[in-house]
């Protein structure tokens, strides 16, 4: 589908996925189907539905696991259940810089602290990886890092030892020096995407801060047609052969009308040397093993004519097949991909004429023909659209043995979580939760009418309603802001209850996804049962009232322990909790 | 002064809601908010924003993304930017 290749209009692709979508599905046909566990440091839900489109497109049929939000490294280094049943083709990790553990950057940073947390940070990666190939036993595709979108030291921030760019560029060599040793292990460079799609709107703070993007919105069908490419070469459907038109194409003017000495190919001109640069690029992919092949509407003689000119880079033995005669293109092509024994759809057709383009796709599916325009932009819309992105899967049983020796050795130097606790308390957590104030009220009733998913009650609040209820002594309410080494969570957690006699009637229970699994709830609920103590309060209910979204806390007061006291028809549930033998939950997040 | 009218701008954004939530039966008010709208949640919201950017070629602020209530704050913003 033309509207998937390079280029294309990604506003376009992002208004109207489902549409695409249909579409491609009515096509039905899909050479593979895979599955794919998308691990996000942060959200990933546009990126999947993109993917999906341009993957469709390579004929391969896609499902997917995503992890909750931020939830990559815990989904990939302890045991889970969901993914070993999933049992993903392909696992890609969605991180960026937003995800470093080091935040602190300072030009009195000294070289050993630096080189010590640039350690621990390779080994919070390498450790994941690691786990990955023992437990999944499936290629990995691993987002690089794009650069920091300010530079705090100026210029010299990608030179000083305390500078964020240098860190990043660091990191990035390790990450590449990894995928160099192992094999199944595969880099989606976002270095080089952010900085050829501008990082400037690549890092966009605006989609991080309202919506937890790591990338622009805008940004991402270029993104996912990056990580579309590396799949779908894993899965060894890369192109096969570039079949070449001649006139205009790998030089210019017409070789049958101008004659040899006419054509513009060499470094007399600008126009030359373009077509020159061109023909070195096209050189270069025999080194890829891609077979070249030419396909022109000449006479033979004139067509290998052009190419013994003395200044063309290509020459005839570069190519495997030579059509140069008057049939229609589209039969030349079909003959050449029978003659190297090869599917049509293997072959990447490159004319400057936008009728034979046309022509040829409308006999040939599925075959690759860029839209190539203007002889500048010959290279990068070749190269952009990844027909031949350089992936090794095939020859890699005999290197994954090596891998897993080098794991075996590195995981007796490395720390590891023996269990979650562990894992929690090494995140050193802290929480403050208390009562509503003035200062977070805002952030308190933004959360309130945003959440959806860890939410029992789902009820909504106006500012001035969240205002009356903290100044109302009838009520309890309380806040949780979290904060663990990885930096300040912010606001993340509202309970607010209502005094009646002495029970409390719980009305808000709700969380930022953000935080998952941290018992972050544990903490707020333990310090709901000391405010309740301090009022003489003993009974506390709790009611969930199901809505499409908040499934995940459907029984979150059978957890906290509560009995079920009542049940309806449309499954709201009305629980209760005795606190009198009330023992403290929370035993890994230091509160207040 | 605005290049479009209401009118105008309702019409393009009947259309774009219409391609991203792919349901053809959507109309607009300017009471419309994400509880009209079936898969119009938070994630997409974000989708229907960029949408509309792109498509009257103007941006919100994130404050204003925040705080608007409904379609009504939308096009008026849409109007006193283009």
């Amino acid at each position: 589908m033309q509207i998937l290749e390079y280029p294309f209009d990604s506003a376009y692709i992002l208004k109207n996925k489902r549409s695409i979508k249909k579409e491609l599905l009515s096509e039905g046909n899909f050479a593979l189907t895979k599955k794919i566990a998308v691990l996000g440091g942060s959200t990933t839900s546009e990126i999947v539905k993109i993917l999906e489109l341009f993957l469709l497109n390579y004929g391969i049929k896609a499902q997917f696991y995503e992890s909750e939000y931020n939830r990559y490294w815990q989904d990939a280094c302890f045991e889970n259940k969901e993914i070993e049943e999933f049992a993903p083709d392909i696992i890609f990790i969605h991180t960026s810089n937003r995800n470093l553990i080091k935040k602190d950057f300072s030009p009195s940073c000294t070289k050993e602290q630096i080189d010590a947390e640039l350690s621990e940070q390779f080994e919070h990666f390498t450790q994941m990886w690691e786990n990955i190939a023992r437990v999944y036993k499936c290629p990995i595709i691993q987002n690089n890092f794009e650069l920091p979108y300010y530079r705090l030291l100026g210029n010299a921030d990608c030179s000083n030892i305390g500078g964020k760019t240098r860190y990043i560029n660091e990191l990035n060599r390790r990450f590449a020096d990894f995928a160099q040793k192992h094999s199944s292990f595969y880099i989606n460079d976002i270095a080089y995407l952010s900085a050829s799609f501008g990082l400037e709107k690549w890092s966009d703070p605006y989609y991080w801060h309202m919506f937890k993007y790591a990338l622009s919105v805008p940004a991402i069908p270029e993104f996912a047609f990056n990580v579309a490419n590396i799949i779908k070469s894993i899965f060894g459907m890369n192109k096969k052969v570039l079949a070449l038109d001649l006139d205009n194409t790998l030089w210019g003017g017409i070789v049958g009308d101008d004659g040899v000495s006419g054509i513009e190919i060499g470094q007399e001109t600008p126009m030359s040397q373009v077509y020159s640069e061109f023909q070195s690029y096209i050189k270069s992919h025999k080194d890829l093993g891609i077979m070249l092949t030419v396909c022109s509407k000449n006479e033979h003689e004139n067509a290998v004519a052009g190419l013994c000119h003395p200044q063309s880079v290509l020459s005839p033995d570069d190519f495997v097949v030579i059509k140069a005669n008057w049939d229609p293109k589209d039969k030349n092509l079909v003959d050449t991909a029978e003659e190297l024994n090869i599917l049509p759809e293997s072959i990447v057709f490159v004319d400057d004429n936008p009728a034979e383009r046309a022509i040829a796709r409308g006999q040939i599916a599925k075959m690759a023909i860029p839209e190539i325009e203007k002889v500048e932009n010959y290279i990068k819309t070749i190269d952009r659209n990844g027909y031949f992105e350089v992936t090794s899967y095939s020859a890699d049983d005999a290197k994954r043995v090596e891998m897993y020796k080098a794991n075996a050795q590195r995981t007796q130097a490395q720390k590891r979580f023996e269990n979650y606790e562990d894992y929690l308390l090494s995140l050193e957590m802290s929480a403050e939760i208390l009562p509503f104030c003035e200062l977070y009220l805002a952030r308190i009733t933004q959360l309130t009418n945003k959440s959806n998913q860890f939410n029992v009650t789902t009820k909504r609040y106006t500012i001035e309603q969240m205002n009356s209820v903290c100044a109302d002594s009838n009520y309890v309410t309380l806040y949780g802001k979290l904060v663990d080494k990885f930096g300040d969570n912010g606001v993340v957690s509202v309970v607010i209850g209502n005094i009646k006699e002495n029970a409390l009637h719980i009305d808000l229970w709700l969380m930022s996804c953000r935080v998952l699994k941290r018992d972050v709830e544990y903490a707020m609920l333990d310090t709901l049962v000391s405010e309740c103590r301090k009022r003489s309060i003993s009974k506390i209910y709790g009611y969930y009232y199901p809505t499409a979204k908040n499934a995940m806390v459907r029984n979150l007061f059978g957890d906290f322990g509560f009995t079920l006291e009542q049940s309806d028809e449309q499954n709201n549930t009305v629980w209760s909790l005795d606190i009198a033998d009330y023992e403290n939950k929370n035993k890994v997040i230091k509160v207040n | 002064m605005s290049k479009y009218t209401k009118e105008q701008i309702y019409e393009k954004l009947e259309i774009i809601f219409r391609d991203l939530f792919d349901d053809d039966d959507i109309t607009l008010s300017a009471s419309t908010t994400a509880d009209d709208i079936e898969d119009w949640d938070s994630l997409e919201h974000i989708n229907m924003i960029s949408a509309v950017e792109s498509e009257f070629s103007m941006k919100f602020a994130m404050k204003e993304v925040s705080t608007m209530k409904n379609v009504g704050e939308m096009v008026d913003i849409i109007i006193s930017r283009t």
